[in-house]
């Protein structure tokens, strides 16, 4: 595989990873008005993502930086060609980062209350937007001879990317309320199971239909043959089949499992409808950007792929310990009692030692 | 057509500079707070002593407050390259990317994971470990520190490149890495940053001196924090000085503007204060008071080293790179964006150096006008912050990437005045109220009396204040 070719897989990870990590923080924040009974169950709710939604973000940021440096005019060409778009992504991101640290900062219902909004409309709003701009790529936007967008904010809404967002923000909530039914207990538990069985057959209908889609556009707009995109838009469909069917017998821990794959592999099907472009033109097919023509440098990218060879993989262990250590469910006791008589000086040890 | 033109790149600047600047009031109270509230965590974890843990809490509340502001704006500054500069975009993205790209890889990985486990840690990983989470998350933090400087030197000094079809390609990635003006501006952005953590550790003990709350606990945290402050202040008067000398170097007309210097001199005397002669037109200020030869010695490191003036300057820049563009930037901005960041960090040390004084003879909590000074001057550090960033931004101008693309050249051409204006609308709004929010947040919780060390072991203090909104 040449350099380019690589880093357009890595960047389509990078998004596989940041649907799959904060698919369910979204879903969590979708699913805050309808689970929770009261302002514990939704301090659960928070706690549940509260250790792993910054490190989950990272994988926007990263696929972001990645763009801009393996296909700078890629990231100059959607960047400011969706502005509006992102401009909406940023300002619901901006609020639903801050709800989590200050939110919990007062007890004032109200104040909980509004921090708890801005966290779904946060939610709701990014992953719609995401859908809608992931969706764009393939389904082609004007752009001039020299690789600008040349449409407006308008542009950028079709029955099929319109569709895209809705069924993104869908199958977050859904792999949200699987995710939840591992990490509650109680009533609440409850309900997040039961809310994950009421979005399955809905969403599991909606994506698939959303996955073939993209594949019929991949072939109208971007002359790809269907083969590329219908095998992981295949496995996809059948991963929300299991999800459903696994998520009816009470496997949680399975069902998460198939979730998450459908969450990876919409993400695939996409940017294998792409593959060879990074953004279609559409009407002027000619002015699409591709793959090879977007990239940086072969010695740019090669720097770059030492640095991820190493980096990853420890990136992967250290986040992956994470979760262990989250392992346990929310809204039991808290576990020691106080972090200071865990330090006190035991008979036989003296701190520090 | 000309006018609209420079209209939506101003606008862009407008956004741009705005965003920067507000991220930046957060980022060095991150980089700064971040290794203090380590440094005592650790003492808590060595001595057992619960009043460390207590100071541990109670900062620790300040840090995330602060960190989660930080981390918000940090996206906005991730993005905006691509919106507002997608020429600049095309442009050096083969160059300037790879910085971002590993700063996310190496950096924000760590400082975003290791915080969750910090966070939620407390009683759930050995105190060992908990200790360790939270210095490898410091450690996060001074690594993006590096990588976006990094970037952002290369703006100012490009090397480890060359232009090719229109494109900057990088050439060399150690040449990039070791920037000597990244290096410099590293060491002094750290500083910049341990000052302005240390000074508001120490301004908040202040406030809780003058009330008489706490004292013993927060004559522990004025201690540490003094012994922070005096150095780093001291060391970053001569850091900041060595800066000037490497800019003078690379970008003489930085400096030759941050010092009003119109005509070459040698030796040159430096200006502490001036009136008029900020333009082109009106050259020769009315007022000035000058100190013979003090500029040779910033600017060169000797005592009569010849310093080149803006005129002198021009007509070279327009022998080398075409007559028709003012090479100058803002003049009055640059000198007193200097003069700002120079007088502050002289008050600040004065004010550290005082405090250690008064605290060695024991008199510390007896001298009112001294503690309400202490409080006041946590203002101080983010004010010669923005100043430093003023300088060093806008005195490259007209240049984005000094020498090779002008900021006129930079900018989204497809995203119009309408756009940008909207843009700076809604960031306008959403800042000013989170900046609002973020203040009382960040006030209320330093007024408060820091945690029994007794309380539970949630990852907040039990008792919260109640907030009337
Ligand atoms: C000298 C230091 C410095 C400078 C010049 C900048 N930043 Fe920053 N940034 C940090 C130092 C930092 C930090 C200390 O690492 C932050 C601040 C508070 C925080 O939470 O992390 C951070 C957060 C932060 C985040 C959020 C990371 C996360 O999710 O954890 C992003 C995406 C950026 N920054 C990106 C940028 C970009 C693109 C910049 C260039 C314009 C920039 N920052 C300037
Ligand atoms: C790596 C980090 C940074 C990069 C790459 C960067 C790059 C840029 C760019 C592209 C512009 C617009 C063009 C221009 O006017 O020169 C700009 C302007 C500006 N930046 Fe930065 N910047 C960085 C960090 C910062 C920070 C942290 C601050 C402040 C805290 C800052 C303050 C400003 C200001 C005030 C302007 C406006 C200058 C003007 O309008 O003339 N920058 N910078
Ligand atoms: C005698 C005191 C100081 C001198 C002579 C000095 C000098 C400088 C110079 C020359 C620059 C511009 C670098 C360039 O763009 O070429 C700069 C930038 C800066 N200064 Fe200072 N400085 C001083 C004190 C301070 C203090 C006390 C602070 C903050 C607490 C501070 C914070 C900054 C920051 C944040 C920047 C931008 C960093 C960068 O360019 O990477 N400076 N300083």
């Amino acid at each position: 595989m040449d350099l380019p070719t690589l880093w357009f897989v890595l960047i389509a990870v990078l998004w596989g990873g940041y649907f799959l990590l904060e698919g369910f923080d979204f879903g969590v924040g979708v699913l805050l008005p309808f689970l929770p009974r009261d302002e514990d169950e939704r301090s659960e709710m928070f706690d549940s993502i509260g250790p792993v939604w910054d490190g989950n973000e990272v994988w926007l940021v990263v696929a972001g930086g990645a763009t801009f440096a393996a296909f700078p005019a890629w990231y100059a060409t959607m960047f400011s060609g969706f502005y509006e778009a992102l401009l909406l992504v940023l300002v619901c991101l901006i609020v639903r980062v801050l709800s989590f640290e200050w939110r919990k900062k007062s007890d004032d219902p109200r104040w909980r209350a509004r921090w708890t909004w801005a966290n779904t409309i946060g939610s709701i709003g990014a992953a719609f937007v995401w859908g809608v701009a992931l969706s764009n790529l393939v389904q082609g936007v004007p752009l001039n001879s020299s690789g600008d967008y040349a449409g407006n904010f308008w542009d950028l809404f079709s029955p099929y990317t319109v569709f895209a967002g809705i069924m993104t923000v869908l199958l977050f909530a859904w792999h949200g309320a699987t995710y939840l039914s591992l990490r509650t207990r109680g009533d609440l538990l409850d309900r997040a199971a039961g809310a994950a069985r009421k979005l399955a057959p809905p969403t599991a209908v909606g994506v698939i239909v959303l996955l073939a889609w993209t594949v019929a556009v991949a072939v109208d707009n971007n002359a790809r043959e269907v083969l590329g995109p219908a095998v992981p838009a295949a496995l996809g469909g059948l991963a929300l089949i299991l999800a459903l069917v696994l998520g009816r017998r009470h496997r949680g821990g399975w069902a998460f499992v198939m979730t998450a794959l459908a969450t990876v592999l919409l993400v695939a099907t996409i940017f294998t409808s792409l593959y060879p472009r990074v953004m279609v033109s559409s009407p002027e097919f000619m002015n699409s950007l591709t793959v090879a023509g977007a990239s940086s440098s072969h010695y740019s990218l090669k720097v770059m792929t030492i640095v991820a060879v190493i980096l990853i993989p420890v990136i992967l262990i250290y986040q992956s310990w994470t979760y262990y250590v989250f392992r346990e469910r929310v809204g039991g006791r808290r576990p020691a009692a106080s972090p200071v008589e865990a330090l006190s000086p035991k008979p036989d040890e003296a701190p520090g030692e | 057509m000309e006018t609209l033109a420079v209209t939506t790149v101003d606008l862009a600047r407008t956004q741009f500079g705005m965003t920067s600047i507000y991220h930046f009031i957060f980022v060095p109270l991150t980089l700064g707070l971040g290794p203090l509230v380590a440094v005592m965590q650790t003492m808590w974890y060595r001595t057992g002593n619960p009043e460390w843990y207590r100071l541990t809490r109670f900062f620790g509340t300040l840090f995330l407050i602060n960190f989660a502001i930080g981390v918000a704006t940090g996206l906005v500054q991730e993005f905006q390259f691509g919106m507002n500069w997608s020429a600049y975009s095309k442009f050096v993205g083969d160059v300037f990317g790879a910085p971002l790209a590993i700063e996310g890889l190496a950096a924000f990985f760590l400082e975003s994971v290791f915080l969750g486990l910090w966070i939620f840690g407390w009683g759930r990983l050995s105190p060992k470990l908990h200790l360790a989470t939270l210095w490898v998350a410091v450690i996060g933090t001074w690594l993006s520190a590096y990588f976006i400087l990094v970037a952002n030197s290369w703006m100012q000094r490009p090397v480890g490149s060359e232009v090719t079809g229109g494109r900057a390609q990088l050439t060399d990635v150690w040449d990039l890495l070791g920037n000597r003006f990244a290096l410099h501006a590293f060491e002094h952005t750290i500083l910049a940053g341990l000052t302005t953590g240390s000074l508001l550790v120490f301004g908040v003990a202040c406030w809780h001196m003058l009330r008489g709350r706490n004292a013993d606990l927060f004559r522990k945290a004025a201690a540490l924090a003094l012994i922070v402050a005096v150095p780093v202040t001291a060391v970053n008067l001569v850091v900041g000085s060595r800066f000037g000398i490497v800019t003078t170097d690379y970008q003489p007309m930085k400096i030759a503007a941050a010092e009003a210097l119109w005509d070459t001199e040698q030796p040159a005397s430096f200006s502490l204060f001036q009136i008029g002669g900020f333009s082109r037109s009106d050259q020769t200020p009315s007022v000035d008071l000058e100190v013979p030869k003090l500029l040779s010695v910033l600017a060169t490191g000797s005592l009569d080293g010849k310093v080149e003036g803006l005129n002198q300057l021009q007509s070279q820049a327009e022998q080398k790179y075409g007559a028709g563009t003012n090479y100058q930037p803002n003049i009055w901005v640059s000198y007193w964006s200097m003069r700002t960041m120079a007088y502050l960090g002289t008050l600040m040390f004065l004010v550290a150096a005082l405090g250690a004084w008064f605290y060695r003879r024991g008199t510390l909590e007896n001298k009112r006008w001294f503690l309400r000074l202490g409080v006041l001057n946590i203002a101080f550090p983010f004010i010669a912050i923005s100043a430093g960033w003023f300088l060093t931004e806008m005195g490259r101008q007209p240049w984005i990437v000094y020498g090779l693309l002008k900021t006129t050249a930079a900018n989204s051409a497809n995203v119009g005045s309408g756009t940008l204006a909207l843009s700076i609308g809604v960031f306008a709004l959403l800042y000013i109220a989170l900046g609002v929010l973020d203040f009382m947040l960040m006030r209320r919780y330093a007024r408060l009396d820091p945690p029994e060390a007794t309380e539970g072991d949630g990852e907040e203090p039990t008792s919260l204040p109640a907030m009337g909104y």
